[in-house]
């Protein structure tokens, strides 16, 4: 009995350190670089610091500042990422579904629609970038062009430097690239529904849109959810796009959370502020994940 | 089928059908056109571009472009720093999930579901709040511009995607495997090392075609931890070259090229499987 017990708590420690060993490596990766640098930024987000000296202590100042300051623009910058993820909310998921639901009928060629739409979310953004800039070149860029061509040459315009269309400029690549990102995710929820279901629709009557509308979208609900998600989380950490595009101009017009979080690191050495804007992105997004599921909860019967 | 085939086929009105069909269309043609233009750019001259042929096929092919984005842009170099970088994080990351996934997933033990619930808060934190704290440590270690700097970022980063793929398919393999293993005097590392590895190569390849292209394609981190040249990967080296080209396009679409044509070509090879990996990516969560 006792040789047993023994013998029992040896195995239970040679178990504990097995699990022990075979967490190590990711939990050495995850803690170093996330976790523990987390935990950091919020300690430094209550404090003065540049990053060299030790910082000094000034309780919710930096957050206060950060809403309340307009040199900072805070404010700006993230009313720009609620701006590209409204539009993504509503312009491209609505765009991304409706090619789900119809490649998911199954006409000729889907295979090939597919593919194709799914191609720009390979192409690295900073590639994406660099083309959408050519394409809006006020002199030789193909928009300007093409509006020539057509003979509205009083459209031209300077698409990235005017204030008034340079965030426009940045969220049409941006509604662009992803579109086929969220239609494969919407495809692969569409196609696995049921032929039964919608047979069964079908012979009682139900028109295609009747099947998509009451039968389809019920169905993939949590699959809308997670695009929801991805695409306001997403737009809530825009960065490539926006250095590439407009870097941020013209007069810091085009301002985003990262951008801004760059800057105060590599131009003001506000190391403390930085650490404030870190901080506030994880809690934003953490906020809006919760909230979307929240919603689509209630809505489930 | 057929019955379902028939009833589609007698309430579909022709014209919704046409209607449908242009949109594919034009919306397929939105989405070939700049990769087209891309490649038809990168071998024209600017008197070309900026003339009349704008949009056709270049009259006289400047391959040109290329060498001067290889030898004066560096892209050969980027290039191979970006496939360095990106197999090592790749390799690290599905080594370390399977691991962890293991100890999650096969071994029973209290903890076991937080332990994986605080892996996957990673889904949904941003990169970005990492990067002052990390910033700051590599820069006072010297750290900064070595392949490691972002290695292992990189890795850390795809690691939650990578424990999500991976215990998907590990719950896919049978129990009676591991008793039987056991029985014949594995332990849990020969279970491990003897069973769950060599059954998950499928994962490696849904992992891997996912890390790979985050990491490829990642920017923010490469932008800010690699200042020299030596250590560009192609992201920050095609920034670093249109800065230093801002006048002539085709050595830029040269280096667009190069850096986008191989991840497609062999996207067109295996569409399927990777359209596969990002729907196990995201549909499990």
């Amino acid at each position: 009995m006792a040789e047993n017990k023994t013998k029992s708590k040896n195995t239970n420690f040679r178990k504990g350190l097995d699990i022990f060993l075979f967490l190590l490596p990711g939990i050495l990766l995850f803690v170093g670089i996330l976790i523990a640098p987390i935990a950091v930024s919020i300690y430094r987000s209550f404090q003065k610091w540049n990053g060299f000296t030790p910082g000094t202590f000034i309780g919710i100042k930096n957050y206060r500042d950060l809403f309340m300051s307009g040199s900072i623009n805070w404010m700006t910058s993230l009313k720009n990422a609620l701006i590209i993820a409204f539009f993504s909310v509503f312009i491209q998921l609505p765009f991304s579904l409706l090619l789900a639901l119809l490649l998911g009928r199954k006409y000729k060629g889907e295979r090939f629609f597919l593919t194709v739409y799914f191609m720009p979310v390979l192409i690295s953004t900073v590639v994406i970038g660099q083309l959408w800039l050519k394409i809006y070149n006020p002199d030789y860029g193909i928009l300007n062009r093409a509006l020539e061509a057509l003979g509205h040459a009083d459209w031209k315009h300077i698409w990235v430097g005017d204030p008034k269309t340079a965030l426009g400029s940045v969220v049409v690549p941006t509604i662009w690239q992803y579109v086929g990102y969220h239609m494969l995710l919407m495809y692969a929820g569409v196609k696995g529904v049921s032929p039964d279901l919608r047979e069964a629709a079908m012979l009682d009557g139900a028109t295609n849109w009747q099947v998509d509308r009451y039968v389809v979208i019920p169905c993939i609900k949590p699959i809308i959810r997670t695009s929801v998600i991805f695409a306001v989380t997403g737009s809530l950490k825009t960065y490539d796009l926006v250095r590439i595009i407009t870097n941020a101009g013209p007069t810091h017009k085009t301002e985003v959370p990262s951008t801004l979080l760059e800057d105060m690191l590599f131009l003001r050495n506000r190391y403390g502020m930085g650490s404030t804007i870190s901080v506030m992105l994880i809690i934003l997004c953490f906020a809006f994940a919760l909230a979307i599921s929240w919603a689509f909860k209630e809505k489930e019967y | 089928m057929q019955l379902e085939e028939r009833y589609t086929l007698k309430k579909s009105n022709p014209a919704v059908k046409v209607l449908v069909y242009i949109l594919l269309v034009v919306w397929a043609f939105i989405n070939i056109f700049p990769i087209y233009f891309m490649f038809t750019f990168s071998l024209k001259s600017n008197e070309e571009i900026f003339g009349a042929n704008v949009v056709g096929l270049p009259k006289e092919w400047l391959w040109s472009n290329y060498s001067s984005a290889m030898n004066t842009g560096n892209m050969g170099l980027y290039f191979v720093n970006s496939v360095l970088v990106t197999t090592v994080s790749i390799f690290i990351s599905i080594g370390a999930a399977m691991m962890a996934t293991y100890a999650l997933t096969r071994i029973k033990w209290r903890g076991a579901e937080l332990t994986n619930a605080f892996f996957m808060l990673g889904l949904t934190i941003p990169l970005q709040a990492s990067i002052v704290p990390v910033y700051v440590v590599l820069s006072k270690l010297h750290w900064l511009n070595h392949y490691s700097t972002l290695i292992i970022p990189y890795s850390a980063f795809t690691l939650s995607m990578s424990i999500l793929i991976c215990t998907g398919f590990m719950v896919d393999i049978p129990y009676d495997l591991d008793e039987a293993a056991r029985i014949d005097g594995c332990g849990l590392w020969g279970t491990f090392g003897r069973i769950i590895v060599p059954l998950l190569k499928p994962a490696y390849a849904t992992i891997g075609i996912y890390a790979f292209l985050q990491c490829w394609n990642e920017f923010m981190f490469a932008n800010v931890f690699i200042s020299d040249s030596a250590h560009r990967t192609l992201p920050v080296g095609i920034k670093a070259l249109s800065g230093a080209y801002t006048t002539d396009w085709g050595p830029i679409g040269a280096a667009l090229v190069i850096a986008t044509f191989p991840t497609l070509i062999v996207y067109i090879f295996l569409c399927r499987r990777i359209q596969d990996s990002f729907i196990a990516g995201a549909v499990k969560g």
